[in-house]
């Protein structure tokens, strides 16, 4: 086990930045093209174009 | 009789009789916290030595005392009651006229000091230092961004989160909190610059007492928006409403983390940073930059993301899309700002990174501005006939053009020739006036009617010269900018055969004196453009209300037949 320095903190930082980053990447992806979540993703597509510019709260 | 129209006027109709003669508990919370507030401020106010903070006490006693009387006399007449059948929409009301107001103040005080640049001789003031450039020139930066773009992302984001979640606002009295307690603060930055009181962080100048109102402020802003989703009656959140969350949190942790400072005493103005050397600049520049991608970016695209399917009737183009230009956008955003310290102490695989990160941000931005362009699809024919539609498109368009400036900038080479020069203006102009401005002018040309309950704007014509001339000013501020940014660029790196620099700092300043005329025309039209508005938002306003009229006959009309 090495010491704690600054070159091992900043590799760290480095390599374990970028999976980090990628595995997010890949998970909003996936969550995006999930076939399941497609439905919903239309329904909330059309939301703006409800007709709620009065001042009803709609049910 | 009266007492029922007037509730009724102002949206808050009650139906629950049990509870009327009983003020609610938000109100009453709100009522004990301004009290004690006042109550802090004056004994603040009367035990400090420093003139300065004194001045500042004298405004806080002012608003605690004046929000305490408002807030006695609406407690006594019933008026703090909230009903869950209707959206609260008075806020808003109150934030689009904060939003224009502060709009005109921010642009004019842009366009003064953009005079002082070219006639530093015919108007500078030694007698007066509360009018120098460095007095007016932060008042400049935080009455447009905070001022202004804050006031139109607090209004939008109340209309956004209410209408896509079919749920009113939470917190009943406390949404008004948010918008007065954001004013005050932005009152008290502003007069705190020209009284000289700065704690000389660019776009986080105000000092730490300050700071903390803002604090108090923007948490409750968090909780009135998370308990509004909370209590949505739609199950999925709306892409929009995670734009605008984000731009909340993060801009939370931004401000608390950079402001961390020791004040010189508990009643005096002045603190130090608990920050020093290079981690004082990377913190700075990693608020600095995720202001401009969190504050000006984020919120504005949850702006775009409702406002433009609205006045397109035209479903978001992707949906999938918006989710990932959500995410990849804010998480590759928050890593961009070292890009701001090439060439300095931070080490050079960190300034690297952040320069890396901010190339890649070309794909989520373009990828959203795609989504936003695309969204039109099937209605280009709008651009032609509605020019409100026109501005948000040119908006995008302007947000995809400073987008792909940005990450060009941002590279080391580049950045060695741009960096301190007018080109980072005209940059961060195209940005501000092109696309944070026109999408916010488009979002409220499209509340005003709504709110107010008009049918339509008062005059579609006066948005079509809005538009040409705020328009045709950008593109004068913006070349006249790159063309003074790149010239003062090479004659700073210019040497002579001698290896002499071969030019003084002033004959840079000089040879941009044309380019310094062309940028205070553009301002001035673009200032021109926000007065035309507002009398054209006015006039909206003051129109008959056709909805409310047959609202009132209807009933009445029913029965006779």
């Amino acid at each position: 086990m090495s010491a704690l320095t600054y070159e091992t903190v900043a590799r760290f930082a480095q390599q374990g930045g970028t999976l980090y980053f990628a595995a997010i990447f890949a998970a909003g992806v996936v969550y995006a093209l999930w076939p399941r979540n497609s439905e919903t993703f239309r329904r909330a597509a059309h939301l703006p174009l409800e007709k709620d510019e009065d001042n009803n709260v709609q049910a | 009789m009266a007492n029922v129209i007037r509730t009724e006027s102002l949206g808050i109709m009650n139906q629950s009789i049990a509870g009327q003669d009983r003020a609610p508990l938000d109100a009453l919370l709100l009522y004990a916290f301004t009290g004690l507030a006042a109550l802090g401020a004056i004994f603040a106010t009367a035990f400090s030595d420093d003139r300065l903070f004194r001045f500042h006490g004298y405004l806080l006693i002012g608003a605690f005392v004046l929000a305490f009387g408002v807030l006695t006399v609406a407690l006594n007449s019933g008026r703090l009651r909230s009903s869950e059948s209707h959206y609260s929409d008075g806020v808003i009301r109150a934030g689009v006229i904060a939003t224009m107001f502060w709009a005109v103040v921010g642009l004019l005080v842009g366009v003064v000091i953009a005079a002082q640049l070219t006639w530093p001789n015919l108007l500078y003031f030694p007698e007066h230092g509360w009018l120098n450039f460095g007095r007016l020139r932060p008042l400049h930066t935080s009455g447009v961004i905070f001022a202004f773009g804050g006031n139109a992302l607090i209004a939008t984001s109340f209309y956004v989160v209410q209408r896509t979640s079919k749920a009113r606002l939470a917190g009943g009295a406390w949404p008004w909190f948010v918008f007065w307690g954001y004013q005050l603060f932005i009152v008290l930055a502003a007069t705190g610059y020209l009284a000289g009181i700065t704690q000389s962080r660019e776009y986080a100048e105000p000092e730490w007492y300050v700071d903390l109102w803002l604090t108090v402020v923007w948490v409750a802003y968090l909780l009135v928006f998370l308990g509004t989703l909370w209590k949505r009656k739609e199950p999925h959140i709306y892409v929009a409403n995670w734009f605008y969350l984000a731009f909340i949190v993060t801009v939370a942790l931004l401000h608390v983390i950079n402001n961390l400072a020791m004040p010189v005493g508990a009643l005096h103005h002045r603190s130090y940073s608990l920050f020093a050397g290079v981690q004082d600049a990377l913190t700075q520049w990693w608020y600095g930059h995720n202001a401009v991608g969190f504050f000006l970016t984020a919120g504005f695209l949850g702006m775009m993301y409702y406002f433009v399917p609205k006045r397109a009737e035209r479903p978001v183009y992707s949906y999938r899309l918006s989710i990932v230009h959500f995410w990849s956008l804010i998480f590759i955003y928050i890593w961009a700002g070292p890009h701001h310290l090439h060439y300095t102490a931070l080490p050079q695989w960190a300034q690297t990174l952040g320069m890396t990160f901010s190339i890649m941000l070309w794909m989520p931005s373009w990828g959203g501005m795609i989504n936003g362009l695309m969204t039109l699809s099937g209605a280009w024919d709008k651009l032609r006939t509605d020019p409100v539609i026109r501005m948000m498109v040119v908006a995008i368009a302007f947000y995809g053009m400073s987008t792909f400036e940005g990450p060009l900038m941002s590279i080391r080479a580049v950045n060695s020739l741009s960096h301190y020069t007018d080109w980072t203006i005209g940059h961060v102009h195209s940005g501000a006036l092109g696309w944070v401005g026109f999408i916010s002018f488009g979002a409220m040309y499209c509340m005003v009617p709504w709110l107010w309950k008009k049918d339509s704007l008062y005059s579609n014509k006066l948005v079509e010269w809005h538009f040409w001339i705020a328009t045709t000013g950008i593109l004068l501020y913006i070349c006249a900018m790159w063309v003074s940014g790149i010239m003062e660029g090479l004659m700073w790196r210019e040497y002579t055969s001698q290896g002499f620099l071969a030019n003084a700092f002033v004959e840079t300043v000089a040879a941009k004196h044309v380019e310094n005329i062309i940028r205070t025309v553009g301002g001035l039209m673009y200032l021109s453009g926000a007065l035309i508005m507002s009398y054209n938002l006015w006039r909206t306003i003051r129109l008959p209300s056709p909805a409310s009229q047959t609202a009132v006959t209807a009933p009445a009309l029913i029965p006779a037949e």
